[in-house]
Order: C-alpha cells, then sequence, then structure tokens
C-alpha cells in the first residue's frame, strides 16, 4: 500500500517544544529592547531561525518523515539566503 | 470505509504534493523577504523609526497565539493516531479558535493604523516620505498577505474538523489531517520571521 504507520510524538513532546518556542520569542523580544546594534538584526534572526528549526522538526513531524522533505526545505531556504545575500552585494557595492 | 479491494491510495504522494505547495509559498514569501531587505538597506532610518511605532505587545501577544495553535493541531494527529476522536475534534476546534483570536488582534491592530490615517496611499503617510510609504506598504501587504493564508488555513482546517466528525477521515487514513497542519505550521513558519522584521528589529 505504501502507506506504511507514523511515527507517534507525544503529547508532552509537542508541549515542551511550545514552552521552548515561548521562551525564545520572549528572549528575543528582551534582547531587541536592548539596544545591540547591527547585533541586534543578527541576534533575532538567529532566534527566529533556532525556532523554525523546531517547528519544521517537531511540530511538522520532518524528523521523522523521509529525508527527501528535509532535503527539500533546506534547498528552498539555501536559495532564498543566496539571493538576499547576492542582492544585498550588488546594492552594497554599486 | 473501504468497500473496494482495489482502492487506490498513496499518503506519501499527497504528503509529497503538499510540501511541494509549501515550497512555492515560501519562495513566494522569500520574494517578500528580498524587498524587504532591499529596501531596509536603502532607507534604515525611516525602517528603524517606522518599526518602533508597531505595538511589540500585540505582535508578541499574537506569536504566542499562533504557536499555541501550532501545538494544538500538532497535538490533534497525536490524538487522532491514537484513535481518540473526541481529542482530535477538540485541539482542531482550539487550533480554529486561536485563529480567529489572531485575526481579531489584527483588526485592532489595523484599525488603530488606519485612524491615524497611516494606510497606503493616505495623504498623511505621503507627507512622512519614501521610507515610511515604503514600509507600510510592505507592513500591509506581508501580514495582509499573511493573515489571508490564516483565513484560509481556518476555512482548511474547518473542512478536516468536520471530515474527522463523519468519519471522512478516520486513523486509518489521516493524510488530510496531516496535510492541514502542514499549511497551518507554515502560516506559523512565515509569522517566526515576521514579528522580529517589522515589530522587534527598531
Amino acid at each position: 500500500m505504501g502507506n506504511e504507520k507514523n511515527h507517534i510524538i507525544p503529547y508532552q513532546t509537542f508541549l515542551y517544544v511550545l514552552a521552548g518556542l515561548i521562551v525564545l520569542t520572549f528572549t528575543s523580544v528582551t534582547l531587541t529592547q536592548i539596544s545591540l546594534g547591527a547585533l541586534t538584526v543578527a541576534m533575532a534572526l538567529l532566534i527566529a531561525a533556532i525556532k523554525s528549526f523546531f517547528v519544521l522538526r517537531i511540530f511538522m513531524h520532518l524528523k521523522f518523515e523521509k529525508r527527501m522533505f528535509s532535503i527539500g526545505v533546506t534547498a528552498v531556504t539555501l536559495l532564498i539566503s543566496v539571493v538576499i545575500i547576492i542582492t544585498l552585494i550588488d546594492y552594497l557595492y554599486r | 470505509m473501504n468497500t473496494y479491494a482495489d482502492i487506490h491510495r498513496d499518503d506519501l504522494a499527497s504528503k509529497t504534493g503538499m510540501w511541494l505547495f509549501l515550497f512555492t509559498e515560501m519562495l513566494l514569501f522569500g520574494g517578500l523577504f528580498v524587498v524587504y531587505s532591499v529596501y531596509r538597506f536603502r532607507n534604515p532610518l525611516a525602517f528603524h523609526l517606522a518599526a518602533g511605532e508597531l505595538s511589540v505587545f500585540i505582535g508578541t501577544l499574537n506569536t504566542i497565539i499562533l504557536l499555541t495553535s501550532s501545538a494544538t493541531i500538532a497535538m490533534s494527529v497525536t490524538a487522532m493516531q491514537k484513535k481518540n476522536k473526541k481529542l482530535t475534534l477538540l485541539f482542531l476546534s482550539i487550533t480554529v479558535l486561536l485563529g480567529i483570536a489572531f485575526l481579531i488582534n489584527k483588526y485592532f491592530e489595523w484599525g488603530g493604523h488606519i485612524r491615524e490615517h497611516i494606510y497606503p496611499g493616505s495623504s498623511v503617510l505621503a507627507l512622512r516620505g519614501q521610507g515610511d510609504i515604503l514600509f507600510y506598504g510592505l507592513y500591509y501587504f506581508m501580514t495582509g498577505l499573511h493573515a489571508l493564508h490564516i483565513v484560509i488555513g481556518l476555512v482548511f482546517i474547518g473542512f478536516i474538523t468536520v471530515f474527522v466528525a463523519r468519519d471522512k477521515v478516520d486513523p486509518e487514513n489521516y493524510v488530510l489531517l496531516e496535510n492541514s497542519g502542514l499549511y497551518w505550521h507554515l502560516v506559523d513558519l512565515i509569522w517566526i520571521f515576521l514579528f522580529p522584521l517589522f515589530y522587534l528589529i527598531t
């Protein structure tokens, strides 16, 4: 059938991840209120990246799915990052 | 119930289709993030000041609402796998309610800006200069497109809730529930980036 049984993630795991995500949100809010200059942007984006990692791996079950889905997400993320970096380099040295 | 012996079903294919669609969604918002980066790079001061006008409180509240709703829909899949229909329906209903709460906050937030005559095309905004026009243009477009996704997600989850109630989605065949969850998580994922970019980095 090709419809194999899926891995069951316990409720507690989702609650722990949710708690972690909320803590990270408050960390991000607190850190950006303190002015860290250029570091602020990097810090906020780093925290956002960590949060998305957990949403993708646990909430979206990527950890337990076939690897092709994770590879696809990585590829799309890289593509967007590369386009942003190249565009900014273009504006920086124009 | 499957009354046909040879009924065709391929869960991996439907999940793959959903993921391919999500990739296009990521690229859609990715394109907007490119625009955001360039505009911010060219108008650092205006973006800095305009972002400071947004309510961090409402933004944080909405972030927590969305994260929680993401957790509840993820738990509805677990409840389904454990063959607990009541709990599945409960988690789905909580998800829908949280999604509606997000939209209500958004309504008050946008309403507040519009009352101050800050919206695309307003003469008050036009006086404030190019950077502010670009910031608020992107703010309305990106959070608006995101809110549209919330509405679509709510309709999607609404249908799935009815299907679960009528046993059209059951512990033997719940890929539709998983796909609606994936869509909802993507909406959450996009908000994870919209929130710091518009509310926090000031």
